[in-house]
């Protein structure tokens, strides 16, 4: 890591700029007309925007009439507990070598975690990106290799340039276990929750980065709330901020890219190119804490279907009901907020989660329960 | 693995067993156990409590002090890979236990080893450990004074584990500890955070990542006597191995029934390692170090404290990283550097790092 490359992350960081754009927030929230009792609600769609809210502490400097909601942007958060199940027993067989990304290993299905899994014998590695998962399968000719592919569009185009590679190259002992989302559906099923109370948006950069800005038109045209495409520094998510109140104050609904040094408002042709060759979308996917969403995951097509572990083993597919306690969909529609959940820190905690949003860290009740619990900052308001 | 030796001597002494394997007769306590233990390991740790090579080692008890104390700790170490940037395994193994007598006030003096070794593990590999095993007590100024070597099959092991324990004596008037602690007391760290755990994720196989980071593995206890000559109220130590600088710093908050608060900025993190944390989505605050310590001292000894912190070639990056606050028990929040407040708790499991 160069010296220049960290500085450049330093200037996203600075607290005089963080100084000078809470002031111009905190003028226009009094604009606005906003107060604490009858807060703007400003939705995080992205998981990596919800843990920079918290670890950067920006929840409490931000104008106490500003409310952060929490999205469904945490891929690991949103995979059913079936989907899991599916992939302990895929794991298990004993002629797999099953891989995934680390984060997704402490996920519990109804049974047990892939890390679970892994203790009792069954084969799960780590890895740090697809091509790893590639390499194992020739490194290992006699096992069948399944990478366990999930993630929003940020990590889809790595997983279809995987495919196309294994195809390239004729290796026969890989497969993918495909559980991608896409963020679009997810987003306007949530705009037409009933009760929705979502003022505006901070857009996902990562997934931007490669679809664009265009796919999330609707919200502005139809919906008529402002999204602005943010990055993941604090500077960048108070500017993005700024920039969504300052549309509500001028009574607009537009998309805007403040995450412009990363996102072409094209997206990424070469990435796009690789999702629609490997993948079509599904007629619908279930979502932990949602329910069904149509048209919000992707499968593979037929021309690669001998790399699509769903065909190559028969899998279980079975379906499990979210637990009946967990209110996860109202957290994630911004109705309550974590700490009003019936069983949060109770019964659900990141040793034991119960829902969805209490798996991985950057779910917006493990992050709660992570950076703020113990403080008692929410439970005594 | 491709250790391999690069003194001369000990290359000569040892050519005969170069290029072979641990067998499991070098764990069956005949003659090529005693060959193993006479002509490689008891030549590593050369000293005389060790040279007759008895059951358990004798020390003369005229050692201790009127009102010196012992200290006694055992650690075991089965780090993989065994060798990576700034150490491997067996300097690992001695700086552990060196570190967690010195950090309770006591000099480390006499350490044992115990080897459990993988059937098939090359020899090379064996004495390279070995003698950095040596060459980290010399520094540390211990003797290794007994052990023990057992062989296990192939695959019932990782390569080689180890165990030390140490026993230190502790100098009259060194009490440290949770009741020592005072609201306004300072937090101190000799250095950087998250060394050790970024070398050796980067050494794995499985980490795509060429990251210019070597483990702090390193002796402390030559830094603590420094530090306790120049502030011998030192209230607490601890070093912050496994679970990094956040655990201690809960265990201080929670076993001292105060809250820490740590100032983000001032937090030392070397360029590197935050790069790494960056691209995994790893915290340094959370990640294992192998040559670092917290400690707690009262505020009027902090500056006298720090400034002689950084004559020590471990302490040059001392600074103040936090305070002891009275309210909030068992609390750690840490002030960002844009002024909020967060919490930092304990971790649950090992930090593994996010898919985005």
């Amino acid at each position: 890591m160069s010296q220049s490359g960290m500085k450049y992350v330093d200037e996203f960081r600075d607290p005089q700029a963080a100084r000078v754009l809470l002031r111009e927030l905190d003028l226009s929230i009094e604009r606005l007309g906003a107060t604490p009792s009858k807060p703007l609600q400003i939705m995080e769609v992205c998981g990596g925007h919800t843990h920079a809210i918290f670890r950067y502490a920006l929840k409490d400097l931000v104008p106490p009439a500003l409310e952060f909601v929490h999205g469904p942007g945490c891929p690991v958060c949103v995979l059913p507990m079936g989907r899991v199940d599916d992939c302990v027993a895929i794991a298990r067989r004993p002629e797999v070598i099953f891989t995934t990304f680390g984060d997704a290993m402490r996920v519990p299905g109804s049974q047990m975690s892939l890390l679970q899994a892994r203790a009792e014998g069954a084969d799960v590695r780590m890895v740090y990106s697809p091509l790893d998962a590639l390499a194992l399968a020739e490194a290992n000719p006699t096992r069948e290799v399944v990478f366990f592919g999930l993630g929003f569009e940020t990590t889809m185009p790595s997983t279809a340039l995987t495919v196309l590679d294994a195809e390239r190259r004729g290796i026969k002992n890989f497969s993918l276990f495909c559980n991608h989302i896409t963020i679009v559906p997810t987003i306007k099923a949530i705009l037409d929750s009933p009760g929705m109370g979502i003022h505006g948006f901070l857009g996902p950069g990562h997934v931007a980065m490669v679809i664009g800005t265009a796919p999330f038109e609707f919200i502005a045209t139809e919906y008529k709330r402002p999204l602005v495409v943010a990055g993941f520094e604090p500077i960048d998510i108070l500017h993005s901020l700024l920039m969504v109140l300052r549309q509500l104050e001028a009574g607009e609904a537009k998309i805007e890219n403040q995450y412009a040094r990363l996102v072409d408002p094209n997206g990424n042709r070469v990435a796009l190119e690789a999702i629609t060759r490997v993948f079509e979308l599904r007629e619908f996917f279930e979502w932990r804490g949602l329910g069904s969403i149509d048209h919000s995951g992707v499968r593979m097509r037929a021309p690669y279907a001998r790399f699509d572990a769903e065909k190559k083993f028969a899998i279980p597919n079975v379906r499990i009901a979210d637990p009946k306690s967990c209110q996860c969909g109202e957290v994630l529609k911004g109705a309550i907020k974590p700490f009003q959940c019936k069983v949060f820190g109770r019964a659900c905690t990141p040793q034991t989660p119960l829902g969805a949003l209490m798996v991985s860290s950057e779910g917006a009740c493990a992050a709660y329960y992570q950076y703020a619990r113990r403080a008692h900052i929410e439970t005594a308001a | 693995m491709n250790a391999r030796l690069k003194d001369p001597i000990l290359t000569q002494m040892h050519s005969r067993w170069l290029g072979k394997r641990i067998t499991l007769a070098h764990g069956a306590g005949g003659r090529a156990m005693r060959e193993l233990i006479t002509e490689i390991i008891a030549p590593a740790f050369d000293n005389p409590l060790l040279a007759p090579l008895e059951d358990q080692a004798r020390i003369p008890a005229e050692f201790l002090q009127a009102g010196e104390s012992l200290a006694f700790t055992t650690d075991s170490y089965v780090v993989s890979p065994i060798i990576f940037p700034g150490g491997d395994i067996g300097k690992l193994a001695v700086c552990g236990t060196v570190n967690d007598l010195a950090v309770g006030g006591a000099q480390p003096r006499w350490l044992s080893c115990g080897l459990i070794l993988e059937e098939g593990l090359p020899i090379d590999t064996l004495i390279a450990v070995l003698a950095s095993m040596g060459a980290a007590a010399r520094e540390a100024g211990v003797c290794i004074v007994t052990g023990d070597t057992k062989v296990v099959g192939r695959g019932a092991a990782d390569a080689i584990f180890i165990n030390t324990a140490g026993i230190g004596t502790i100098p009259r008037g060194r009490h440290t500890g949770p009741r020592n602690v005072r609201a306004g007391d300072k937090l101190v760290i000799n250095g950087t955070l998250g060394d050790h755990g970024i070398a050796v994720m980067a050494a794995r196989n499985d980490l795509a990542l060429q990251i210019p980071v070597r483990s702090d593995c390193a002796p402390l206890n030559g830094l603590i006597d420094v530090m306790f000559t120049a502030a011998p109220g030192l209230r607490w130590l601890r070093d912050c191995t496994r679970g990094g600088l956040a655990t201690v710093a809960n265990e201080f908050a929670e076993e001292g029934g105060f809250s820490l608060h740590l100032d983000e900025a001032a937090l030392p993190v070397a360029d590197a390692v935050r790069g790494a944390c960056e691209i995994l989505g790893l915290d340094p605050l959370y990640l294992a170090n192998e040559g670092k310590l917290a400690a707690l001292v009262a505020a009027e000894d902090c500056e006298a404290l720090i400034a002689a912190m950084r004559t020590h070639p471990l302490g040059c990056d001392a600074a103040v990283i936090g305070e002891v606050h009275a309210e909030r028990k068992g609390l750690v929040v840490l002030r960002s550097r844009f002024g909020g407040e967060r919490v930092v708790d304990l971790i649950d499991g090992e930090q593994l790092p996010r898919i985005c």
